[in-house]
């Protein structure tokens, strides 16, 4: 540390001495370059102050008193400076350490989620879920069973971030608990609601859509609470209908009875669930509607459902220059035959 | 040889004049202008701290040595309300005055040691040490 400071103190004469005698634009650079140095090696205001005024004071013989006196008194109102300089430091490092945990609990969280593969003949299944921060509110599900049943489900804390994540993982957790109700949606979000509205604030809330699909039957039974509708469709006509959804959402009474819808599948239809993280963005000020997703999707169905929800995603990411305002999760769910 | 100065602190005067006799010691011991100026800051901030909060105190400064190594130590001490919560006012960006003033991570910044004693209406002594390097 004395051994810089000596150099520093060589250097700053050395530009001083330069500058005194010709002015120049290129010692105001270097000044300026040098600023930077300095600022790395935790030099302070006040400290650069002193260093000025005793460079000062040896260049210059009889330096008038009175210019001595005032580098005091600046020396003194640096001090401040200088202080405040060091406490952003400190938070700078406090917050990089809050961002690295903050990494190791978006790990975490992501290893909540589902990450077998699925490898159905019947079924071409597809989603991303991609956090608006680091952490995500969103949360998707996707089960199969030794019958070939599938159970999807795409569920968005209300609220973002930190809490929005916490809150995620218990219904994770509590669903892991209910496999007996798999393939029941209503009876599911039923349970999960007493789980939910006995567990968490009041002031947050869940909404979540949970479908199973049988591929016996070709049906896609499904409920929703308060949840984003999602997307149905239909090959042989070429068209999206909206999902029906009715149903309160999750942890605001005890006693909900949820409604239970299915759909007829037939080969190439599909499912289409999402948060509204996916249609709540936008673009230039304008939202992004739910036109507008359809047609992104019809642009890419005759890809694998994989595909299609990562080229919609790119889609509508770069339409939002890469900002996004809200947590987004896309699953499709298509019969092949 | 060890001198004590004490200061009465119920007053903006005596906030200077704390200044004063801890820069003076300083400079007597041979801090340089760039610490003497640091060891008048914590010497003001304290005994502002004083001042706005318990009204009255004292503020006593000393030389002190430690195996060949000299310093300047200087303690406030007030009979006032004391400090609820110790850990959030040396939290940084935590100031009760709103702003005001470096507050006591920032003493302890400009010191190189620094303890706090403090007892819900019994009031509060603050010591801090600078050493000479």
């Amino acid at each position: 540390m004395e051994e810089t400071k000596l150099s520093m103190y060589q250097l700053y004469k050395e530009m001083l001495n330069d500058y005194l005698q010709h002015k120049s634009e290129h010692v105001l650079y270097s000044a300026q370059q040098l600023s930077k140095e300095m600022l790395e090696k935790d030099m302070s205001p006040e400290e650069m102050v002193s260093l000025h005024i005793s460079v000062f004071k040896e260049m210059v013989e009889d330096l008038p008193e009175e210019v001595v006196d005032s580098f005091e008194l600046l020396l003194e109102v640096m001090i401040g400076y200088g202080l405040a300089h060091r406490e952003f430091m400190s938070l700078r490092d406090r917050q990089r350490q809050l961002d690295s945990e903050l990494n190791v609990a978006a790990q975490m969280q992501e290893s909540l989620l589902p990450h077998e593969e699925i490898n159905l003949k019947t079924l071409d299944f597809g989603v991303i879920s991609v956090p608006s921060g680091k952490m995500s509110g969103d949360y998707y599900h996707y089960i199969q069973d030794e019958n070939g049943n599938m159970g999807v489900a795409v569920a968005d804390v209300i609220g973002k971030g930190v809490p929005a994540a916490m809150c995620m993982s218990m219904i994770k957790y509590a669903m892991d608990s209910l496999p007996e109700q798999r393939l029941q949606p209503a009876a599911l979000l039923e349970s999960l609601n007493r789980v939910v509205e006995r567990n968490i604030a009041d002031d947050m809330f869940i909404t979540m859509v949970y479908g199973s699909y049988d591929p016996k039957k070709h049906n896609f039974y499904y409920a929703s609470a308060g949840h984003e509708p999602g997307f149905f469709y239909n090959a042989d006509t070429d068209t999206f209908e909206e999902l029906e959804t009715k149903g309160l959402v999750l942890g605001i009474t005890p006693k909900v009875h949820y409604e239970e819808f299915s759909l007829s599948l037939e080969p190439g239809d599909f499912v289409v669930l999402l948060s509204d993280g996916v249609t709540e963005g936008r673009t230039e000020g304008e939202f992004i509607e739910r036109d507008d997703i359809t047609k992104l999707i019809r642009k890419y169905k005759h890809l694998p459902a994989q595909d299609i929800v990562n080229q919609v995603f790119r889609e509508l990411e770069k339409m939002q220059d890469f900002h996004l305002r809200d947590d987004f999760t896309l699953l499709i769910l298509r019969r092949n035959v | 040889m060890q001198v004590q100065t004490h200061v009465d602190i119920h007053s903006e005067w005596g906030i200077v004049a704390a200044r004063q006799a801890g820069r003076k010691l300083a400079r007597e011991i041979g801090f340089g202008s760039v610490d003497q100026a640091r060891i008048t800051t914590a010497i003001s901030e304290l005994a502002r701290n004083i001042y706005l909060y318990a009204n009255k105190g004292q503020i006593y400064i000393e030389e002190v040595v430690n195996s060949g190594k000299r310093g300047i130590k200087i303690v406030a001490k007030d009979q006032g309300p004391g400090i609820k919560d110790i850990r959030k006012v040396m939290e940084d960006g935590y100031t009760t005055s709103g702003g005001l003033g470096a507050g006591l991570p920032g003493v302890k910044r400009l010191m190189d040691e620094f303890t706090i004693d403090s007892e819900l209406n019994n009031g509060t002594t603050i010591t801090s040490v600078k050493w000479l390097r």
